[in-house]
């Protein structure tokens, strides 16, 4: 009552947000250098008490490099191939998840619930353990190696986010686009694909480079169950360099270094997205 | 029986609906004959939304006949979608597609559902761009467009459906006072052109005008109906006095 009118009229939830400071800390190829060079200063005590003898650390890592990269190659085409199949079987699965028909939606909430509260690793020891090693389909033969069945195992995990995300970017539209559609007599099908899907991919797109990333990491753990994917080779070339601990640190830094130069341009490109798409509706 | 344009176009009958144990429709009846134009006032939550989302099957009702052009829409065999190309419907918040221009939005329906020639549908939404004076905006997207420029081409779009009904559900409530008369237009041009109408509306002056009988609901009844000038002037029932009290 005694405030005032213009006082009235700056009442905080009227107020425009405060502008957040700034991302001033942004990772640049320097910054890349000075990890690397940590990591060097870091071994230089197993260096130093290294035989001169001996080839220097760096000499064996420059041997090594070739297959190393043959590797990491590796864990980039079983993410990629997890990523597509997961994607298709989330799509599928996230649809399912508003199916009108109860049955459909329970079974494609269930599995999705399933999926994704299970440890990625128990996964993957069931897609090793329980697919045969190749599968007869009338006379032919097709072998399973096992990286496809990783590539398997580790989709099953994608497929249940995928599932959430495209159930959640559906959900995150308002109602009235669905009422709209239909009060021009669009079937379902129609609404879905046409209205509803097309404005939800920009939303979902974010997560999904988020989960990515996230599944690229994760590839190792495919060492475990014996595919010849980077950490697998790292290992077997420490072992074939008869053990040296001055070893270590290097070897693990490089591979550390291979995920870190290509997940982190994806996060940042992530970032950049979801900052674009935010503004929007 | 085949339906003809000297029985109403929309006949609701002792129409009840509820939202759980909430019943916002407590047995509304209510005629409207081909080119009528009918408004429907009332305080909020007094279900005159409801009611005329009930008409184009967004809500369905548990008792009672809604009849559209002779057909039932209360059957649980309706064919929605055939009965949605004949009622149009606009709503408060425009619902225009973001991610299509005003020319796209108004020609995806007649494209999608019935299957029209594209030259022809892009002829008929020129014309329609035209009708709600929004030429030059044609490859504007949504987001581009005022709140009241949005509303037109959400008029036009349903209108290229070629509808015998149109339902207005508050369509003014969200503009800005200066781009309510923009709509208000578009919509009494409409009516004058012989187009069947529903409004929910709060406009009074509005409906005075364009209405050729007025509905006043509240607590999911109608307390009273009459002519414009016969409500406005002349009302009997106290909650109606009241209101218009307070809103005139």
């Amino acid at each position: 009552m005694t405030m005032k009118q213009s006082e009235k009229n700056i009442l905080p939830v009227m107020m425009p947000p405060r502008a957040r400071p700034a991302d001033k800390f942004r990772l640049k190829a320097w910054h890349g250098v000075v990890l690397a060079f940590i990591a060097v200063v870091a071994s230089i005590p197993a260096f130093a008490a290294a035989d001169p003898t001996r080839a220097s650390m760096f000499e064996v890592l420059a041997r090594w490099v070739p297959l190393l990269l043959k590797g990491f190659v590796f864990n980039v085409i079983i993410s990629m191939s997890a990523m597509a199949f997961g994607t298709m079987a989330g799509a599928a699965l996230g649809l399912g998840q508003i199916s009108l028909n109860p049955w459909v939606r329970k079974s494609a909430w269930f599995t999705t619930q399933f999926f994704r509260n299970a440890p990625w690793l128990v996964l993957l020891f069931f897609a090793m353990f329980l697919l045969p090693f190749e599968i007869k389909i009338g006379g032919m033969t097709i072998p399973l190696p096992d990286w496809l069945k990783a590539m398997f195992g580790l989709s099953l995990p994608v497929m249940a986010n995928v599932s959430e995300i495209v159930r959640g970017g559906i959900a995150s539209l308002p109602s009235g686009q669905w009422e709209a559609a239909e009060s021009l007599a669009f079937s379902r099908t129609q609404v879905l694909w046409r209205i509803i899907l097309p404005q939800c991919v920009k939303r979902m797109l974010p997560p999904w480079m988020n989960l990515y990333s996230i599944l690229t990491m994760a590839t190792v753990l495919a060492s475990i169950v014996g595919v010849s994917e980077v950490m697998t080779l790292t290992g077997q070339a420490l072992a074939a360099e008869g053990g040296r601990s001055d070893l270590l640190i290097p070897f693990y830094s490089f591979v550390l270094l291979l995920f870190f130069i290509y997940c982190y341009p994806i996060a940042r490109w992530t970032v950049r997205l979801e900052k674009k798409f935010a503004v929007i509706n | 029986m085949a339906w003809t344009d000297d029985q109403p176009m929309v006949s609701i009958k002792d129409v009840h609906k509820s939202f759980g144990a909430l019943e916002v429709l407590k047995g509304v009846s209510m005629d409207v004959m081909k080119g009528e134009v009918v408004c429907i006032i009332g305080p909020s939550g007094s279900g005159k939304s409801t009611l005329i989302r009930c008409v184009n099957a967004l809500n369905d009702i548990q008792k009672g006949s809604i009849l559209v052009e002779g057909q039932e829409v209360n059957d649980p065999d309706l064919d929605k979608l055939e009965l949605r190309k004949k009622v149009g419907m606009v709503f408060q918040q425009y619902n225009l597609f973001p991610h299509k221009t005003a020319l796209e939005n108004i020609m995806m329906a007649p494209l999608l559902v019935l299957k029209d020639d594209k030259v022809e549908v892009e002829k008929l939404a020129r014309q329609l761009i035209k009708k709600v004076r929004l030429e030059g905006k044609e490859n504007n997207y949504p987001g581009e467009l005022s709140g009241g420029q949005q509303q037109r081409v959400a008029i036009a779009r349903s209108l290229a459906m070629n509808p015998d009904v149109m339902l207005f559900d508050e369509v003014t409530a969200a503009l800005d006072p200066e781009t309510v008369n923009e709509v208000l237009t578009a919509i009494k041009e409409l009516a004058q052109d012989g187009m069947t109408c529903m409004l929910v509306t709060h406009e009074m002056a509005f409906a005075r005008e364009v209405a050729d009988h007025i509905y006043f609901t509240d607590r999911g009844v109608i307390v009273e109906h009459g002519s414009p000038d016969t409500f406005f002037d002349n009302a009997t029932d106290p909650r109606t006095i009241e209101f218009l009290g307070q809103i005139l």
